[in-house]
């Protein structure tokens, strides 16, 4: 689990071009989205893409998404258990 | 038509235009085809979270911008007026290949997002809050003088007062290796590298205590030839109520090809004993780099000095009053550019 969550936070920083970020600046509880990260609505869409592209992993309802993009912690543990790659 | 004044001049180029204190003091070369600018810090211009998105060119064009009003003293102008010949092919690129390579699948909304020619015009605009008028030119070589003759009419027409106007183009990583094989083909390629650049003015109607050159005239017009392009000068000319020897300096945008020889026509007849000026040299080609061209003459006309780098000839004027540019690509979209001191 631990090195999903490592490899999640390089594609976020990479994807995102979250320039003045490294991965040890990213707790695995920090919040993506509001006060933490700070990621919008287009990055909320660069993710959908990377899990589908990356783990195979569709998601269709925004709902879903939005209790995937808590933070690393959730996120890992969601692909964890849906990746189909 | 009415004047046009120019408070403040802004250069992000592969000189350190930006930066240098002294008017081209350090004058850089390059190896190789590419003439890439200079980047100054962007985080002293935009915040980290607005830049994370931006390619070259639009951060490139913030930065220009906000230095530009920064420099005029002004906040929010009353329209945006950008001219770009290949927007924002960096995005274009990357968005492109995604398709290829992910054989249409997996395609992520940013790059398109900011693929668009009017990206630069729209960034600024969101930057500064500005909701007024807002224009981006995409006419090849004349891309940066169809939003300065905008411009210039808007002001005529008392549509606006204050104008930010500005050109911009970048790189990009590869399509600028096609045009390059391209240009080798060709028997009297273009011998300036290729370059990018961002350059932006702020324009009033109306004098102002740090306005320090005029816009006296613009024409565009699509064909000439040896045989024409003196009548076309002497006519644009006459309509500003000058002559041949009213001009201090002229400023060519020679690049080494084959249609060099219309500059060459000018050089050797009406402007034989005029200050002659090329810069292409310095930026690198690229469709506005006629506004680097711009950008020097209102410098040469603030500060009465003419770097040698920029000399074609080594006639002197007492002083610069009056400076014209010409540009043209590939013998289209030619340019006459007519500013002055005020």
């Amino acid at each position: 689990m631990d090195a999903l969550k490592k490899e999640l936070k390089e594609s976020i920083i990479e994807q995102l071009n979250l320039e003045d970020l490294n991965v040890d600046d990213i707790a695995d509880d920090d919040a993506l989205f509001g006060d933490g990260l700070g990621l919008d609505s287009i990055d909320a869409l660069e993710l959908i893409v990377m899990l589908d592209k990356d783990y195979g992993i569709k998601l269709t309802d925004p709902n879903e998404g939005k209790a995937v993009f808590v933070s690393i912690e959730v996120l890992a543990k969601y692909i964890s258990e849906h990746r189909t790659k | 038509m009415k004047p046009c004044y120019i408070n403040s001049a802004v250069s992000i180029s592969a000189q350190d235009t930006l930066k240098d204190s002294i008017f081209l003091e350090h004058i850089l070369s390059f190896e190789g085809k590419l003439a890439r600018a200079i980047h100054p810090n962007y985080k002293l211009f935009i915040s980290p979270i607005a830049s994370r998105r931006m390619a070259t060119g639009v951060k490139m064009g913030v930065a220009a911008a906000k230095k530009a009003l920064e420099l005029a003293k002004l906040e929010t102008p009353d329209a945006i007026i950008t001219g770009t010949g290949i927007g924002c092919i960096e995005d274009s690129e990357k968005f492109l290949n995604a398709i290829l390579d992910n054989d249409e699948q997996y395609l992520t909304p940013t790059s398109f997002i900011q693929s668009t020619h009017n990206t630069v015009g729209a960034q600024i605009a969101l930057t500064l809050k500005c909701k007024g008028y807002n224009v981006t030119y995409v006419q090849g070589a004349a891309s940066f003088e169809s939003a300065i003759l905008d411009a210039q009419l808007m002001l005529h027409e008392n549509e606006a007062n204050t104008i930010l106007v500005g050109g911009t183009d970048e790189l990009g990583k590869f399509l600028i290796n096609d045009i390059i094989l391209a240009e080798e083909a060709e028997e009297h390629p273009i011998l300036t590298p290729f370059g990018e650049g961002a350059h932006f003015f702020t324009l009033s109607s109306l004098k102002q205590n740090n306005s320090f050159c005029v816009l006296k005239g613009l024409k565009i017009f699509n064909k000439a030839t040896t045989e024409t392009i003196q009548t076309k000068v002497e006519a644009f000319l006459k309509e500003n109520h000058l002559i041949p020897e009213d001009i201090d300096a002229i400023i060519l945008g020679k690049n080494g090809d084959a249609f060099d020889i219309l500059y060459q026509s000018l050089q050797d007849s009406i402007f034989k004993y005029t200050p002659q000026l090329h810069y292409k040299h310095l930026c690198g080609e690229f469709f506005t780099a006629s506004a680097f061209g711009f950008w020097t003459a209102t410098i040469i006309i603030k500060q009465q000095y003419i770097p040698d780098v920029l000399k074609l000839n080594s006639i002197d004027k007492s002083g610069y009053k009056n400076v014209l540019l010409y540009n043209q690509l590939k013998g289209q979209q030619h340019s006459f550019t007519l500013l002055s001191s005020c």
